[in-house]
């Protein structure tokens, strides 16, 4: 099982009470929210669950795998996420405990 | 941006919501989150990215202060990686015009 939107929204009906059409509004925004934050250059720290940074990459020499050929990765932004200490440990421990060595 | 200021934003999109609501829908999304990733299930989210586990192999390690060998047992951490739309939103613009924007 995978974790979605449709889980989410379907969370938020049953343990929030919204009515389903606000439910799906509202993570559909939780999302967008964060990705309109990240583009404006603005880390994200959602404590207990892990944060959201920006990296700027320089550009860097590559490769057509293909063709060998010599190309620039040109410079770019990308997105990391650094999970928290809470989260780290709970995932942690649960692999301790689900596979016994 | 932190997850009391990601609250106050839905909370003031969200006006026909009780504040108390918003902030419980929030704290939901991000447990259910962790829940899943603490019991091995993905996350997939469409343009936003997905989150996983990524397996640690057991290792020896050292005590950095005393050089003493310590054994590292395995584990899992939470990876994420970036959807199409969020990885295109953060980076730089692309030198064509963006279509539509």
């Amino acid at each position: 099982m995978t974790l979605t939107k449709a889980e989410l929204s379907d969370l938020l009906f049953e343990k929030v009470g919204l009515n389903k059409r606000e439910a799906k509004d509202l993570v559909d925004t939780f999302f967008e929210e964060i990705r309109t934050a990240l583009e404006k250059g603005d880390s994200v720290k959602l404590s207990g669950f892990g944060n959201f940074q920006l990296r700027t990459k320089p550009q860097r020499p590559g490769r057509n795998p293909k063709t060998g050929e010599e190309i620039p990765i040109t410079a770019r932004r990308v997105v990391t996420f650094h999970a928290s200490q809470k989260l780290k440990t709970l995932v942690e421990k649960r692999s301790v405990n689900a596979e016994p060595a | 941006m932190t997850k009391s200021e990601l609250i106050s934003l839905l909370s003031d999109r969200y006006t026909q919501l009780v504040a108390k609501d918003t902030e419980l829908a929030v704290k939901t999304i991000l447990d259910a989150m962790s829940h899943s990733l603490v019991s091995g299930e993905r996350i997939e989210i469409r343009g936003f990215g997905s989150f996983g586990l990524n397996h640690r192999p057991p290792r020896l390690g050292r005590n950095p202060k005393t050089g003493e060998k310590v054994s590292v047992p395995e584990k899992y951490v939470p990876h994420f990686k970036a959807g199409k739309e969020l990885r295109d939103r953060v980076d730089y613009p692309k030198s064509e015009p963006p279509a539509g924007n």
